[in-house]
């Protein structure tokens, strides 16, 4: 997902008897569904894995600008153009609601920042692959934005109250995301000439494995993952994400007339999902380690975003010092 | 330099004449970016009609340590709600 | 009649798209992420005003022509846009400069036009200028920090205003499309702009500690009447690219 595979620090999950009485205490706070709020007491390693895990969510909004921001000035129509600027806005404000939410556990966003400019920081494996045509932007709300808003939802009732209520306000903006791309969509491929279906087609074979990837591995037997459910800071597994992915999308392609690049995918009366092809994680933990087909550029334009707007945010802070010192003077 | 540029805290009043409301945080330099920054991350959606900013700073906040002592005594006095007080069925409305 | 009218409304509508098309080339890529949020919420109002002046001229020129084939299907020399507003983001001054200079312009000219005796003209004025206003405050704001903030950030400021300064002196001159309507009540006389402006943008500099270029500097000129700088040609290229790799398909 938009955070994927974040490490919690533990090697098992411990039961209420093994913890200390202020451990006990904070479990059973978040086993009756009380908040947690950034001044309340909570295990180290708690604080830990959400500052991984909301702000690799952050930098992933960030990050996701780019793909997209690469068609902005290429928009086919003057409302298509105000749609997806808007869309990627919301990306921005998103990552910093998200930030905002991380700075509470005592962090600032400028050291999160650096992490992800070191390249220390993870950030959702999808936003390394390119936007090869306009119809990429149409598959990304359907497809990215559809995956991110099925695990952001349960989201909005983790245990942490900023990341809570930021989750919260991300999704009410984002429903809108997913629809503009399926809108999108609906404009090739049901009123659209053959040249412009055939890119849908084109976009989404490129597009669908990397979706399904963005859900992460199979987490049924990971500690990680059994301690982020402990905490409730992740609700559901991986794979029932997924299968949930797939099952809502499949109607939703048919509808368009686009064929799923995955000739095991079929109906499963039995289960009542359908049943899909294996997922290449090869690729998937090479795009986790660097090696997809555009990290290298996604990190080297955000660091040089960074970089050459310096002199910027230094000029802000000196004319705000200077003024504040005449203020003084003047009193 | 290299000097972040503080946190600030935003509160929002919506349209229906609500109290202003915490929404969040953004970052500037000073008070008066710190209110268009606000303008522009939290009210995309026409979600407001006032934009109140307070340095993250200068926030005091009572400390969850005293969550007992300064909020349990009041879960007693009961009498100051209204429905503690039963109205008599023959008076309607009070 | 209308053809003087429908030539104005471009003039209108093709600054306001192109510059909201350089603005939004930031997005992703601006100084820190609030600015992000706070540049696009500028080129979206920019676009949406191109969007309501090509609605307008369209209806008059009553060839069928909607907002996208004016945006997306004429030659750069039928574009009317001001020459400032096409020159390129350069750095982050370059680009708040260009914007400062262009609101403050916009500004003057957005209050003449809500008084205009064109009703249509009149109400598309009214909602831009709450925007503009907003804008000015915004990129004087600015100018104001990066004059008088840094050594560096002094010096970038003032590059700015030396290098643009020379594509202002077009936004003050009038032609015959804008002497036929100012003599109608429909447009503002260029010209009487320039006070307004001039006293702006002296204002800001003053508290930017920079300096304004003399007056009376050789000006280019050109942009409303079709002859650009080298810089719209690419522009768009890049914008039209779809409509014109797929004549007649609807997005």
């Amino acid at each position: 997902m938009y955070a994927q595979m974040v490490d919690t620090g533990a090697n098992k999950v411990r039961g209420l008897e093994e913890m200390s009485a202020q451990e006990r205490a904070f479990q059973e706070r978040i086993d009756a569904g009380i908040k947690i709020e950034p001044k309340d007491w909570m295990p180290e390693a708690y604080r830990k894995t959400l500052i991984r895990q909301i702000s690799q969510h952050a930098h992933s909004e960030i990050v996701g600008m780019l793909p997209e921001g690469n068609w902005i000035s290429r928009a086919p129509s003057l409302k298509r153009k105000a749609i997806l600027l808007a869309k990627v806005q919301d990306e921005a404000g998103h990552g910093l609601y998200l930030y905002s939410a991380a700075e509470t556990l005592g962090v600032s966003r400028d050291q999160l920042v650096d992490e992800l400019h070191a390249g220390r920081a993870k950030y959702s494996s999808i936003f390394n692959y390119p936007t090869l045509t306009w119809a990429d932007i149409g598959t990304i709300g359907w497809l990215v934005d559809g995956a991110a808003i099925m695990n952001q939802i349960p989201l909005c009732r983790c245990s942490f109250g900023p990341y809570s209520r930021a989750m919260i306000r991300v999704c009410k903006e984002e429903s809108f995301h997913q629809r503009q791309g399926y809108d999108l969509l609906i404009s090739l491929c049901r009123d659209g000439t053959a040249e412009q279906k055939a890119m849908a087609q084109d976009a989404l074979n490129r597009w669908w494995w990397p979706a399904l990837m963005m859900f992460g591995p199979s987490d049924a037997e990971s500690v990680h993952s059994a301690q982020s459910q402990a905490w409730r800071i992740k609700i559901f597994s991986n794979d029932e994400l997924r299968q949930r992915f797939v099952d809502q999308t499949v109607p939703q392609a048919e509808y368009l007339g686009l064929t799923i690049p995955d000739p095991d995918l079929k109906w499963n009366a039995e289960r009542g999902h359908y049943d899909f092809g294996a997922i290449d994680w090869d690729e998937f933990y090479n795009v986790l380690k660097g090696n997809g087909p555009c990290n290298r550029e996604r990190l080297r334009a955000r660091r040089q975003a960074w970089e050459d707007g310096a002199w910027v945010r230094d000029a802000a802070i000196a004319h705000a010092e200077k003024r504040a010192a005449r203020t003084a003077q003047a009193a | 330099m290299k000097k972040e540029w503080p946190l600030w805290e935003v509160f929002i009043r919506s349209q229906h004449g609500l109290a202003h409301k915490h929404v969040g945080s953004t970052h500037a330099p000073d008070a008066e970016m710190a209110i268009k920054n606000a303008r522009d991350v939290y009210t995309r959606r026409n979600e407001g009609v006032s934009i109140w900013v307070v340095k993250s700073a200068d926030v005091v906040a009572s400390s969850p340590g005293d969550k007992e002592a300064l909020f349990e005594p009041a879960q007693d006095k009961i009498y100051r709600h209204p429905t503690f007080f039963p109205v008599p069925e023959e008076v309607k409305h009070m | 009649m209308s053809e003087a009218k429908i030539e104005y409304l471009l003039r209108l509508g093709d600054s306001a798209l192109i510059l909201g098309q350089r603005v939004s080339e930031w997005i992703g890529h601006a100084p820190i992420m609030e600015e992000d949020v706070a540049l696009a919420n500028v080129a979206l109002d920019l676009i949406g005003q191109a969007r309501l002046w090509f609605g307008y001229a369209g209806e008059l020129e009553g060839r069928g022509r909607d907002e996208d084939a004016l945006a997306f299907l004429r030659e750069a020399h039928e574009y009317r846009n001001v020459l400032l507003v096409e020159q390129p983001n350069g750095n982050f001054a370059d680009t708040l400069v260009r914007q400062f200079l262009f609101d403050a312009w916009h500004h003057a000219l957005l209050e003449g036009l809500s008084q205009s005796h064109d009703p249509r003209i009149a109400e598309i004025a009214v909602k831009a200028l709450k925007e503009v206003t907003y804008h000015l405050e915004r990129s004087s704001d600015w100018v104001v920090r990066l004059g008088d903030g840094t050594e560096e950030s002094h010096r970038k400021a003032q590059a700015a205003l030396d290098e643009l300064w020379t594509y202002t002196g077009e936004l003050f001159a009038a032609d015959a499309i804008d002497a036929e309507l100012v003599a109608q009540g429909v447009a503002v006389d260029p010209a009487s702009l320039r006070e307004a402006w001039l006293h702006t943008v002296q204002a800001v500099c003053e508290a930017a500690t920079l300096t304004a270029p003399p007056a009376d500097a050789w000006m280019q000129s050109g942009g409303k009447q079709g002859r650009h700088t080298e810089h719209l040609g690419y522009i768009l290229a890049e914008m039209q690219s779809l409509p014109r790799a797929h004549p007649g398909a609807r997005w």
